[in-house]
């Protein structure tokens, strides 16, 4: 039976660890708050592009740029979305194992290859055999459109040189507070854009179709590129403040039945107390 | 048709939509040189360029810095989807003049090709931002 001064000192230490998962859940909310509002600031702007593309897509012919081809060289290339820091529940591992899978599902290890960002999912990668062609690790402190430009160059660089035969991204998406969902996305080849039928008013291009069309697409895909980041990054602070509140409620189950049982231990001592001294006086 | 007599004028940035207005007039920095924008356009789409974007409302009237992106002209809307857009008032002058000389400096020691390019265009741009700056301070 342990003795009242450990149990005592066992219960300090829950409840402070409790103090901390308070504090982190806390932290992690007030940071949701502010990473939902950025997703849907960013909607706008993703919606529209959107709609200029669809509305281009009927009058250029899509086939002629290099983004829209299917190569027949290279690997398929995919970008592993993580969060730079654990304490967030399934969050990291979710994507690392979609990201295992993905890589089954294609050729193996050796045919394909990785982008990182968020320092979890490459500390995982750098101990298998794999590839990594870039990482960008520690974004999300300070998140901004640069950081997906410089992402989305990256693979687009890669696909337009033959390097990779097709670029998805693997993140994930934000849906509520309470659940996160994984979702692979291809960003390159760009999927199919649907030309909306009536192609509305007759436009004046300046420069011409094609020119504008090659500027946009690349933009497209930044744009795909920062919804991803901040879909994540609202999806962790989410699964943290989860994660957290159950560690929360968890220390506060353990401090209640250690108390229980402190005090029983306490209760058992005393009594033994009690029948000593008794049964001390009855032997006299 | 009747000509619609305004303009719904919508700015946004990848991070937030930044205007939301209904206007009298406009002008933007297209690839091709400044356009102005009147009810009734033409449907037109343009890339833009870094530049100085204005738009009148009555007697008022509000200049931006924008770098980047294209514009969607409609008789009666306007969407502008820029890369980078801030308002005259939100410009940080000592931080866009630190950019410019940075800039200028290196410019005059031009290590290498790309480095020269991406100079340049950083120049154009603190010179944008500082003139558009400078607009907002005269107006007040």
């Amino acid at each position: 039976m342990p003795s009242l001064l450990d149990l005592r000192r066992r219960i300090r230490a829950v409840k402070s660890t409790q103090q901390i998962t308070k504090a982190m859940k806390m932290i992690a909310a007030s940071r949701l708050k502010r990473a939902q509002d950025r997703v849907v600031a960013a909607r706008p702007f993703a919606q529209r592009m959107q709609r200029v593309l669809n509305g281009l897509a009927a009058r250029v012919d899509p086939d002629a740029h290099p983004l829209l081809r299917t190569p027949d060289t290279g690997r398929p290339l995919l970008i592993v979305v993580t969060a730079d820091r654990g304490l967030c529940g399934s969050f990291n591992a979710n994507v690392i194992k979609t990201s295992v899978q993905w890589i089954g599902q294609e050729r193996g290890a050796a045919g394909v290859s990785l982008g990182f960002v968020g320092r979890k999912g490459r500390d995982v990668f750098r101990r298998r055999d794999v590839e990594a062609l870039f990482e960008q690790i520690g974004i999300f402190q300070r998140l901004s459109f640069a950081h997906a430009v410089d992402i989305a160059n990256a693979a687009i660089d890669e696909f337009v040189a033959g390097r990779a035969s097709r670029v998805q991204i693997v993140f994930n998406e934000f849906k509520s507070v309470m659940s996160q969902r994984i979702v692979v996305e291809q960003l390159l080849p760009i999927p199919r854009l649907e030309g909306d039928g009536a192609p509305g008013a007759d436009y004046l291009y300046e420069p011409g179709p094609e020119e504008i069309f090659r500027d946009l697409l690349p933009r497209y895909v930044q744009a795909q590129v920062y919804r991803a980041l901040l879909e994540s990054n609202a999806a962790f602070f989410a699964a943290q403040m989860t994660a957290m509140d159950a560690a929360t409620r968890n220390s506060t189950d353990m401090i209640d039945s250690l108390t229980l049982y402190m005090n029983k231990v306490r209760q058992a001592a005393i009594t033994r107390e009690i029948i000593e001294v008794v049964s001390g006086a009855a032997a006299t | 048709m009747a000509l619609p007599t305004r303009i719904a004028l919508e700015i946004v940035t990848p991070d937030r939509a930044l205007v939301r207005e209904e206007v009298d007039e406009l002008q933007l920095p297209g690839a091709d040189g400044y356009l102005g924008v009147l009810p009734g356009h033409t449907p037109l789409l343009a890339t833009l360029k870094v530049g100085e974007l204005w738009y009148r409302t009555g007697p008022e009237t509000h200049h931006l810095a924008v770098a980047g992106g294209f514009v969607e002209v409609l008789p009666d809307r306007v969407t502008v989807l820029a890369q980078i857009a801030e308002r005259a008032q939100d410009i940080d002058v000592a931080r866009a003049e630190a950019a410019r000389r940075r800039a200028e400096e290196r410019l005059a020691r031009p290590a290498q090709e790309l480095d020269f390019e991406r100079a340049r265009v950083a120049m154009m741009k603190s010179l944008i931002r500082l003139q558009v700056a400078t607009r907002a301070r005269t107006r007040v």
